[in-house]
């Protein structure tokens, strides 16, 4: 049997994926671009679990692969909002049909 | 910092994921969505820095400023036309960030004499895996894609046999290492396994997949982050890996319906490819004779017109036209007419890409229309101008049930009054299918090279 730590995190894992489909249904195929950066760099939530396990005292291994992980995951976390931030000023209205 | 307050630090962070992606649903609010979702981020991150057990701040910060520094200039420098390259990456760096987190997490295991159980061994093969082949896979696309690798599915003989022979062995290893979760060998055989298998699963997809390919490993990489979540016992990479991995789903199931495939033909659907294409390459020389037209002779046309609708494919952005394009759908526009863009969702080269190659030359979005809201209005407008798209407007997929494309969601641009297609010569696309568009008595092929043709016809219509 699951202990009670992995059940909460289980419920968490399903409400989320309900949650992310009626959120994602709503971006129009306009966006849909940006919405893959910006997802990307969501997804270097990553970083969070590698600054741990780089940054706790542990053994030269775990230390090292931690440091990598945060290395790739801030990649991730930076490029994919900064380049999201490039794109999503770009889409800007017709000044002259302003109904 | 307490657990309690770090705990909450992550329920904020997952909130303002949810409002920033919620935000993406306008373009007036999408800026400041993403603004939320770094907000958020950004509290997370410094939440953790404030975790007690978190000793060794050279490494951490070190690492830290490593990776926004490479992610800070690919960001500013990348051209647009090259996105889906970037994303590739992106998603690739994802899983890695996976695999080495769970391999950190394993050997401080080790060391601590931990014994992980219930689901986290489970967890640990699912990171591994999943991370693994999407870091291969990414970059085996994002080789396809930069051309450094040709776009042709690669095949060779008993390619399946192989895959599941070597799926096989993976799925046994992935039980072992499960049973044994702190073992650093079966660990290091699971992850040279999946590498293997991201390889493998993504050369023998054609070029012209990829953009389903790079909706797919989107999701892989936030499911290997929501994988790293349970390994970790840390509800924000649970609830952000899911976000991403739904919103991966959604967007590699908007692509397959836009192609009218399904993604089992996508993945795996180039072994039977071969047959398909020799098929058809024969028909298509008995349907008449396309005729070729000016700039001038469309300038005329033009002249009469009150509704203009551009149909934009891939070959615009390779010509560069997108500027040419805009100056003249303003000339259009400045002469009174109602000038639309029709945006096919499998233009460009990933979803969405065209809207972002035609807002960076300044095409206000409100004149970016999806296929299903356009389509309707086709038999209205006076002329279509199709630049460098084929496939997406072929009146086959409605009309010839023998067509290899028979069923595909195309713009109805046949039912427009007059429709112009700008192409270089009559080579029939990418999928070799012929288009009997060239051939109807309402459309006119100029010939040329697009961004010369497109000024060309600027030119002319402001000279008429």
């Amino acid at each position: 049997m699951l202990e009670a730590p992995a059940i909460a995190a289980l419920t968490i894992l399903v409400l989320a994926l309900f949650v992310g489909v009626e959120v994602i249904s709503k971006v129009p195929p306009l966006l849909h671009t940006p919405l893959m950066s910006g997802s990307n760099a969501v997804s270097g939530i990553t970083v969070v679990g590698a600054i741990l396990l780089a940054g706790s005292e542990n053994n030269p291994l775990a230390t090292w692969l931690g440091f990598a992980a945060v290395v790739f995951a801030t990649v991730n976390v930076v490029g994919g909002f900064l380049v999201t931030n490039r794109m999503l000023a770009m889409f800007k209205k017709n000044p002259k049909s302003d109904k | 910092m307490s657990t309690t307050l770090i705990q909450f630090a992550y329920l904020v962070a997952s909130v303002l994921f949810i409002l920033g992606l919620r935000n993406l649903s306008s373009p007036r609010t999408a800026s400041m969505g993403n603004q939320m979702a770094a907000m958020g981020m950004l509290i997370a991150i410094v939440a953790t820095l404030l975790v007690q057990g978190v000793v060794d701040y050279p490494v951490v910060i070190a690492g830290l400023v490593v990776g926004s520094l490479i992610g800070a200039i690919a960001a500013t420098r990348i051209q647009m036309t090259d996105m889906p390259q970037m994303v590739a990456l992106l998603n690739g760096f994802g899983g890695a960030a996976s695999v080495l987190v769970a391999g950190a997490e394993v050997s401080s295991r080790i060391t601590a004499g931990d014994e992980p159980s219930g689901i986290v061994p489970g967890a640990i093969v699912a990171s591994v895996l999943i991370g693994g082949l999407t870091l291969t896979g990414s970059l085996i696309a994002f080789a396809k894609l930069q051309e450094l690798m040709r776009g042709a599915p690669i095949q060779y003989p008993a390619q399946q046999y192989v895959n599941a022979l070597i799926g096989l062995v993976t799925l046994g290893t992935c039980v072992a290492l499960a049973m044994a979760p702190l073992d650093l060998q079966l660990f290091a055989i699971l992850t040279a396994l999946a590498l293997l298998l991201g390889i493998l699963l993504v050369i023998p997809i054609g070029g012209a997949d990829m953009p389903v390919v790079i909706a797919l490993l989107n999701s892989y990489s936030g499911l290997a982050a929501c994988a790293t979540g349970f390994v970790l016992d840390n509800s924000a990479l649970v609830i952000s890996g899911s976000l991403v991995g739904a919103s991966g789903l959604i967007l590699t199931k908007i692509m397959c319906d836009a192609m009218n495939r399904s993604l089992g033909n996508v993945l795996f659907g180039a072994f039977g490819a071969q047959s398909a294409t020799v098929s058809v390459a024969g028909d298509g020389a008995d349907q008449g004779t396309a005729t070729a037209y000016t700039p001038i002779d469309a300038a005329v046309i033009f002249s009469n017109a009150r509704s203009v609708i551009v149909v934009p494919g891939y070959g615009m952005a390779v010509a560069q036209a997108q500027h040419a394009v805009r100056e003249l759908t303003d000339t259009l526009a400045a002469n009174g007419m109602e000038v639309n863009f029709a945006i096919h969702p499998v233009a460009g080269r990933m979803p969405g890409h065209m809207n972002v190659l035609l807002a960076e030359a300044d095409v206000p979005y409100e004149r970016l229309v999806e296929m299903d809201e356009i389509n309707p209005r086709f038999p209205e407008t006076d002329v279509v101008l199709v630049l460098g798209a084929n496939d997406v407007v072929n009146p086959a997929a409605r009309e010839d049930e023998s067509s290899p494309i028979y069923g595909m969601p195309v713009l109805e641009v046949d039912r427009a009054q007059h429709v112009f297609v700008i192409k270089r010569s009559m080579n029939p696309g990418f999928a070799g299918i012929q288009n009997p568009l060239f051939f109807k008595e309402n459309t006119m092929m100029i010939f040329g090279d697009a961004k010369k043709v497109v000024i060309e016809l600027n030119d002319a219509v402001k000279n008429y």
